[in-house]
Order: C-alpha cells, then sequence, then structure tokens
C-alpha cells in the first residue's frame, strides 16, 4: 500500500497562551502561527488575548501591539502601514491580505494569522519571495522599443490608450494573488502565477512598448501562462481591488488573435 | 573577532544603501556607466517609503500653460524661507524637465492630458511670473506618483542587471583616516555580517519620521544613513527643519496628498469657514506647507477645531465630484475610506497637521559629495561619502520644502551622483585594503544590542521618544518647551543603555532591528530637538513663539549638530548659498514671505 508522509514542518502544534489581564473587558484572541528556524520543533499556534479598547483598527495594529506589549520576538514585515509598499501580506481569517488595511472588526471570531500560503517560511509569518521575485524579473517588466524616444519631450499617449495601463500597473506586487492561486500552488516553479501575468499583461498593452511579439512568444507555454484554470482566486484575493483573472484571459486572447 | 563573527567580504566601485527613489535612480546610472555597483536595502527595492509618494513630482515642462524653471526657482528658494541654497536650487529646477522626461521614457505610467502629454496640476507655493499666478507643474501619476517612479526604478534596475543586497541592514560606516571605504551590513535572513569596500558609498536612507508618534512615514523610516554619519563623527545639516503635512488623518497619520487641494480642495473650521483665505489671501489652501499647518494649528487653538473635542480640521472634496476623484484621486478615496470611515464624495476628511518629512540631513553639495565644517573651512569634503535624497541636505528645501519638490530631489541628485561617480571613479578594478580592524566596531555594536539584558524594553523607550518629540518639538515651539524637551529626550537616550532585546537569534531578529533603528532614531532626536532649542527666530518650518520673526541678519546659515556616544550635541553652522550657479538667472534676495 503506498504511503504518504507529509513534508517536513508542515504539521502545525499547539503553541503558548498569553492570556489577558484579569479585568479586561473586551478581550479577543488572536492565535498567530509561529516558525522558530533555530529550533528543531515544529510550527506552533500561539494565541495573545488582546484588550481590544487599546487596540488599534488594523490586524496589523494588534499585531504591532504583540509584538511592543507582549513578545518582541514574534516576526513579520511591515512597513507603509498605509496598503501601498505591500509588506505586510499574510493570511488573515484564511484569506490573503494586508494586515494594514483589514480591520478586526472585519472578522467573526478568534483571528488565525498564518504566513502566505504554500511558501516556504523564513521564521513566523515571513515566507521566502525570492522565486516569486525571479519570476517578476523573468518577464522584463520594462519598457521595450525600437524607436528612439523623442531627445527632449514625452511619448506621447493618449488619455484612453493610459487608462488601459493605469490599473494594471497598480499592483504593489504583495504576492496575494499569487500565494491564493492553486495552480500556483502545485506549479510555482514554472507557472508564472496571476501577479507576475499581471505585470506581464501591463507591458502587453503599453501603446508606448514595441515587444509585444516578443512578449507573446515568452508567454505561450503550457506552464508559464496556460496553468491559469480560471479559478478566480487571485482577483478575489487583491486588496487593491485589481483583476488579474482577467489580464490573463485578455492575454489568452491576444495570443489567439494573432493566430489569424 | 568578537562574538565569533566572520565577514562576507566584497569589493565594489560603489556600494548604494537604500533602494527608495534616489538610491534607485543612482544605481541605475551606475550600472548604465559600467561602474560595479550593489545596491544594499533593508526592504525589497518597491516596499521603500518613496512607494507612497502621492501628489506628484515638479518640473516647468509647460504642459497645462505657461512655465519657466526660473519660476519654480523662486518659488523654491521661496519656500525655503531662504534657508535653502540657491546654486543647488537653481541645478535642481533647471535640470527637472529634463529628468522627468527620462522618467516617461523608462515608462513611468503618467497621467495625460488630452494632448496626450504629462498631465500636470497645482500644489502648494508652486506660482508663475515670480509669485504672480498659479502653476501647473506637478507631474502626477494619478495620486500614486510614488509608487509609478520606484515601480519603474526598479525595473530599469532590472534591465541594468544591478546587484541588490535586499534586505540587509546596513549597521555602520567603514571610516579610516576621515575616508568613508565601505559600509558593515547585515544579512538579516541568515545572520552573517557583510563587509563592503567600495570607492564611494552614497548614502540613501531617508528620512528619520519615526521619531515622532505621529508621522505619515513608513514604519522604516528611522534615518540609519544619518546615524552612521553622526557615528562616523560627522555633523547633520539643518535638522531642527521638520515638515508636518497640513493633511494627515487625524488619528491614523496617513498622508492625504497636497494634491487633492491642488485639484479643489479646500479647508474648513468648526464655523465652516474657509479659513486659509485669512492667512494666505492669494494662494489660500494652496499656501506651502508650514504656513497651512500653523493656520490649522491656530485655528484649533483659538477654538474652531471641528469634531467631539475640536481638535482637528476639515478638509472638504465631496465638491469635485465622482469621475475628477476617479480619475486623479483614486488612492485617496481608498484610503479616507479604510482609515477615517469616510466617503470623500459626501463627507469631509478629518485631518490634523502630521510629520511628514525631514529637510535636514547630511550636509552635501549638488553633486552629492558629503561635506563637513573642519575649523573656518565650511566645505571640507568627505572622501568616499556621498549621500543623495532625504537624507541628503543638500540643502534644495531649506526651512521648509514645497510639496512635488522631493520627488524631483530624489531623481536630480540620484542622478547626479551617479555621473558624479561616473566622472570621478576609474575602473581600474583596484581597490585599497581595508584597515585590519575595519567593521569591528559594528559588529561589536551588533553584538551589545543582540545580548541587551536590560529592564527597558525597545518598544517602551520608544514611545517615550515619540511622545516627547510629538509635545516638545512640535508645529509651534518656544524656549521652555524645547529646554524640557531636551532634558527629558537626554533621560530617554541615557535609559538606551538599559534596554532590553528578547530575541536572541540571528535570523529575521527584526527585535534586534527595531533596537539598531531605536538607536538610530535617538540620535537624530537629539540633534533636532538641540538645533531647535538653538536657532532663536522663526523660519519656515521652525516656529518659535518666543522669536516670533525670521532674523536674517544672526540666523540666515545652516545649522551643523555633531552628537557623541553619549548624547550630547555640538552646534556649529555653514553659510547658506545665496549665489546661483550661473548666470542664466539673477540671486533671489530676501524679503518677507507673503503667499
Amino acid at each position: 500500500m503506498a504511503q504518504f508522509i507529509l513534508p517536513p514542518n508542515s504539521r502545525v502544534e499547539k503553541g503558548k497562551t498569553f492570556r489577558a489581564e484579569n479585568g479586561t473587558a473586551n478581550i479577543r484572541r488572536f492565535l498567530v502561527y509561529r516558525y522558530d528556524p533555530d529550533g528543531d520543533e515544529n510550527p506552533r499556534l500561539d494565541t495573545y488575548e488582546l484588550d481590544m479598547n487599546d487596540c488599534g483598527p488594523m490586524v496589523l495594529d494588534a499585531l504591532i501591539k504583540i509584538k511592543n506589549e507582549i513578545d518582541p520576538t514574534l516576526t513579520f514585515r511591515r512597513s507603509c502601514r498605509e496598503g501601498i509598499c505591500g509588506s505586510c501580506a499574510m493570511n488573515i481569517a484564511g484569506v490573503n491580505t494586508l494586515a494594514c488595511t483589514y480591520a478586526n472588526e472585519d472578522i467573526k471570531g478568534d483571528i488565525k494569522v498564518y504566513p502566505l500560503p504554500h511558501m516556504p517560511i523564513v521564521k513566523d509569518l515571513v515566507p521566502d519571495l525570492s522565486n516569486f521575485y525571479a519570476q517578476y524579473a523573468s518577464i522584463k517588466p520594462w519598457l521595450q522599443t525600437r524607436t528612439p524616444a523623442p531627445p527632449d519631450r514625452e511619448r506621447l499617449q493618449s488619455k484612453a490608450d493610459q487608462e488601459k495601463i493605469d490599473s494594471p500597473s497598480a499592483c504593489i506586487l504583495c504576492a496575494c494573488c499569487s500565494t491564493s492561486c492553486p495552480s500556483y500552488w502545485w506549479n510555482s516553479e514554472k507557472f508564472l502565477g496571476p501577479a507576475v501575468l499581471l505585470a506581464a499583461f501591463r507591458w502587453l498593452v503599453d501603446t508606448r512598448d514595441e515587444a509585444t511579439g516578443e512578449r507573446l512568444d515568452d508567454l505561450e507555454d503550457s506552464f508559464k501562462l496556460y496553468r491559469c484554470h480560471t479559478i478566480m482566486n487571485c482577483t478575489n484575493a487583491c486588496p487593491k481591488d485589481l483583476n488579474p483573472a482577467r489580464a490573463i484571459a485578455e492575454t489568452k486572447k491576444m495570443l489567439i488573435a494573432r493566430r489569424h | 573577532m568578537s562574538g565569533g563573527y566572520e565577514f562576507d567580504d566584497h569589493s565594489y566601485d560603489v556600494v548604494v544603501v537604500g533602494a527608495g527613489g534616489a538610491g534607485l535612480r543612482a544605481t541605475v546610472g551606475l550600472a548604465e556607466s559600467g561602474l560595479s555597483t550593489a545596491c544594499i536595502t533593508k526592504v525589497f527595492p518597491t516596499r521603500s517609503h518613496t512607494v507612497a509618494a502621492q501628489g506628484g513630482i515638479s518640473a516647468a515642462l509647460g504642459n497645462m500653460g505657461e512655465d519657466d524653471w526660473r519660476w519654480h526657482m523662486y518659488d523654491t528658494v521661496k519656500g525655503s524661507d531662504w534657508l535653502g541654497d540657491q546654486d543647488a536650487i537653481e541645478y535642481m529646477c533647471k535640470e527637472a524637465a529634463g529628468a522627468v522626461i527620462e522618467l516617461e521614457h523608462y515608462g513611468v505610467p503618467f497621467s495625460r492630458t488630452e494632448l496626450g502629454t504629462i498631465y500636470q496640476r497645482p500644489f502648494g507655493g508652486m506660482t508663475t511670473h515670480f509669485g504672480e499666478g498659479i502653476a501647473q507643474r506637478t507631474c502626477a501619476a494619478a495620486d500614486r506618483t510614488g509608487h509609478a517612479m520606484l515601480h519603474s526604478l526598479y525595473q530599469q534596475s532590472l534591465k541594468h542587471e544591478a546587484t541588490f543586497f535586499i534586505e540587509y541592514f546596513a549597521i555602520d560606516l567603514i571610516m579610516e583616516d576621515g575616508a568613508c571605504r565601505g559600509v558593515v551590513a547585515l544579512d538579516m535572513a541568515t545572520g552573517r555580517v557583510h563587509r563592503f569596500r567600495a570607492h564611494k558609498v552614497i548614502l540613501a536612507t531617508g528620512g528619520y519620521g519615526r521619531a515622532y508618534f505621529s508621522c505619515t512615514s513608513a514604519h522604516t523610516c528611522t534615518g540609519d544613513g544619518n546615524a552612521m554619519v553622526l557615528r562616523a563623527g560627522l555633523p547633520l545639516q539643518d535638522m531642527e527643519f521638520v515638515q508636518f503635512h497640513p493633511t494627515g488623518i487625524y488619528g491614523a497619520g496617513m498622508l492625504i496628498t497636497e494634491g487633492s487641494r491642488g485639484e479643489g480642495g479646500y479647508l474648513t473650521n468648526s464655523d465652516g469657514e474657509r479659513f486659509m483665505e485669512r492667512y494666505a489671501p492669494n494662494a489660500k489652501d494652496l499656501a506651502s506647507r508650514d504656513v497651512v499647518s500653523r493656520a490649522m494649528t491656530l485655528e484649533i487653538r483659538e477654538g474652531r477645531g471641528v469634531g467631539d473635542n475640536k481638535d482637528h480640521i476639515f478638509l472638504h472634496l465631496e465638491h469635485l465630484g465622482p469621475e475628477v476623484i476617479d480619475e486623479r484621486l483614486p488612492g485617496i478615496a481608498e484610503t479616507a475610506r479604510i482609515f477615517a470611515g469616510v466617503d470623500i464624495t459626501r463627507e469631509p476628511i478629518p485631518v490634523l497637521p502630521t510629520v511628514h518629512y525631514n529637510m535636514g540631513g547630511v550636509p552635501t553639495n549638488y553633486h552629492g559629495d558629503v561635506l563637513t565644517r573642519v575649523a573656518d573651512d565650511p566645505n571640507v569634503m568627505v572622501p568616499g561619502l556621498m549621500a543623495v535624497g532625504e537624507a541628503a541636505c543638500v540643502s534644495v528645501h531649506g526651512a521648509n520644502r514645497l510639496g512635488s519638490n522631493s520627488l524631483l530631489d530624489l531623481v536630480i541628485f540620484g542622478r547626479a551622483a551617479a555621473r558624479r561617480c561616473a566622472d570621478t571613479i576609474s575602473k581600474s578594478g583596484q581597490y585599497r585594503p581595508l584597515p585590519a580592524d575595519a567593521g569591528s566596531e559594528a559588529i561589536a555594536r551588533l553584538e551589545r544590542l543582540r545580548n541587551a539584558n536590560g529592564s527597558r524594553p525597545t518598544a517602551e523607550i520608544r514611545l517615550e521618544m515619540q511622545r516627547i518629540m510629538q509635545s516638545h518639538a512640535a508645529v509651534f515651539r518656544t524656549g521652555e518647551t524645547l529646554r524640557e524637551g531636551l532634558e527629558m529626550l537626554s533621560a530617554c537616550f541615557d535609559s538606551f543603555s538599559d534596554v532590553n532585546v528578547s530575541d536572541r537569534s540571528l535570523i529575521w531578529n527584526t527585535d534586534l532591528i527595531e533596537t539598531l533603528e531605536l538607536e538610530n532614531l535617538l540620535a537624530q532626536a537629539m540633534a533636532t530637538i538641540a538645533s531647535a532649542l538653538n536657532r532663536k527666530e522663526s523660519r519656515g518650518a521652525q516656529a518659535r513663539e518666543d522669536y516670533p520673526e525670521r532674523d536674517d541678519v544672526n540666523w540666515m546659515k545652516h545649522t551643523l549638530a555633531w552628537v557623541d556616544s553619549s548624547g550630547k550635541v555640538a552646534l556649529d553652522y555653514r553659510p547658506v548659498h545665496q549665489e546661483t550657479l550661473t548666470d542664466e538667472v539673477e540671486p533671489i534676495p530676501p524679503k518677507a514671505r507673503v503667499y
């Protein structure tokens, strides 16, 4: 009979509980994934009880409160705290999102905080994103032209043409979409995933770019692009309300259109 | 070597510390020039705080009406309250159009006019004909211009295959006989310490807004380069000049761009009055930031604040209509909804002046070379060391920066520093050996803090410092509040010797990183408050109620502040450059600053 074993560190164990002081009126429990790379132990889920009358509104505020007041070893990325830098992407209450723009009051019951799923974990809530970044670089995400730019003024672009790149170029590379995609979970070495395909689309529809053919050639690949099975988790997950699923569908249409 | 550390050694022609707009623009220029270059950054490049810049980048393109770089220069000198160096300001304003065109050629997704040119909006203090009309000079990509620029600059650095050391935390400079020889950095993922040897180190480490309790700045804005310069025994310049942005969201502190007033937004008090008309009859809500922040503070102080506690002001955008908001201010609509619970098409946003930008920093010339004062010479160059962006004090912003001049500052001086390196460094591949003990002090600092076993957690000392700065070095200052603040801050500084770090790990030890950052912030906070106490006049962002007038006779000079390891501050001065760089423009003589 076939035997299956779980990958190392995939079983999350029960961790420590940090109780609020007696008499605290408005308590909520945060269950936070912890992984210590220095030890031999499996990851654990620590429980922190917080006084919500003395806590900011967002999940990031709660994590910072834990780090500042209860457990300084809790490790996570954060920077702008206003949803534009993309550092604090994590899995909160079962969805991939930014901790800084996700309100505690929008979550019912205990608040579970895990790192982005299906990524190697460096420590606690910090995933290793190097494959994600390498894939981003692989699509040559810069303006490619043959026609020299006018020497002393901008390239012209109509408002309507600018609108085509306006939304796709607003991606913050948080990786919430890619790490919510089951296809990306299974094939993240070869499937580019929604964030990187959105970035590729941004250049396909930029009227200033003159490498559309080469870009499409590069994408026409059963793994890089066609592992997208229109599951749409990406668009549901995007904390910036972008639509990577649609960008992928448009890219597929461009590939079909050029065959005719 | 202490603590069993072994260095990983590297040699590059140039090492850039920081990957915000200035650091990336320098890195791209250096990679283009063929110099071997490494960029060290504590966050992935697109997470740097430039990403949060909203309104735009100034340049006299004249796409939306007549414009001239000389008018831009006049506005910048006046905005600086005549503390800016006019040679550097001329350089920046003259180079601006070319630098912005270059960004467009890089692929920045700028908003467009009907003609397909770059869209430009009005911004505070930006005028035509030397103060006569309102200029539309600020080039915008909706209200996420910083995001558009930072991502494009990162993309260009990928194109040029620049070398990055990402999530590396710079600990200290390597100094030898007064020259900078390199930098020591911690690889956060592995805990290994790297020693970078270079002909030039370019600091592009940004500002230190996190010295304050309420700021628009990211958590990572801790001015690490400024503090490394202080520890190298060099001074920082004009640290008393801290810009309060008029429109941070009340309570939360997130930025609402000045571009929102550029698009027609306005402020009201509890009487529903558009009070800026009283304080700045011509520019009104588009007066420069220090002027608007003082007016708001006075309105609140005189009992005309809004809200239950009458402690903030309303910013109105609801009259602009959903189309304008959707096209030009979509990010503001999102930020106000999430952090203030406000639908800006229907209700005003509660706002308050909030710490936003540091005019002060590492003194440099307009090439980016770091300067210090030695005896009577105020322009002694520090070999091997450069600084650009918010970390630097060139000084193009003087006592008060105009909105949309910081994104310009980044690209102009990032590019200038790269050019300077290309002009002065020979690609011989030869590197002088470092002194035998190079980096040992950085290791000692790292080990001291990683094993810090005192009684005060990092977060506790940090909060105390932030509250002192917030209450004692605010929009309005007096000798009394500053003196009291200096005393309290000195005690807080001293208590850092009793800091406690809980995480002993070398892998992704953010407890340690935050402690290193706190030590950096404390030194800069000391420089800020001591410089503010020393300057007995009101100029730009420094508003002294006990010295309400500008005093050009005694105080038209830059402050230099040295901070030693015990927190003691020593002060001196450098003259303001009142002469221009070329004869293409006349120097702008000081006069009363009215908007």
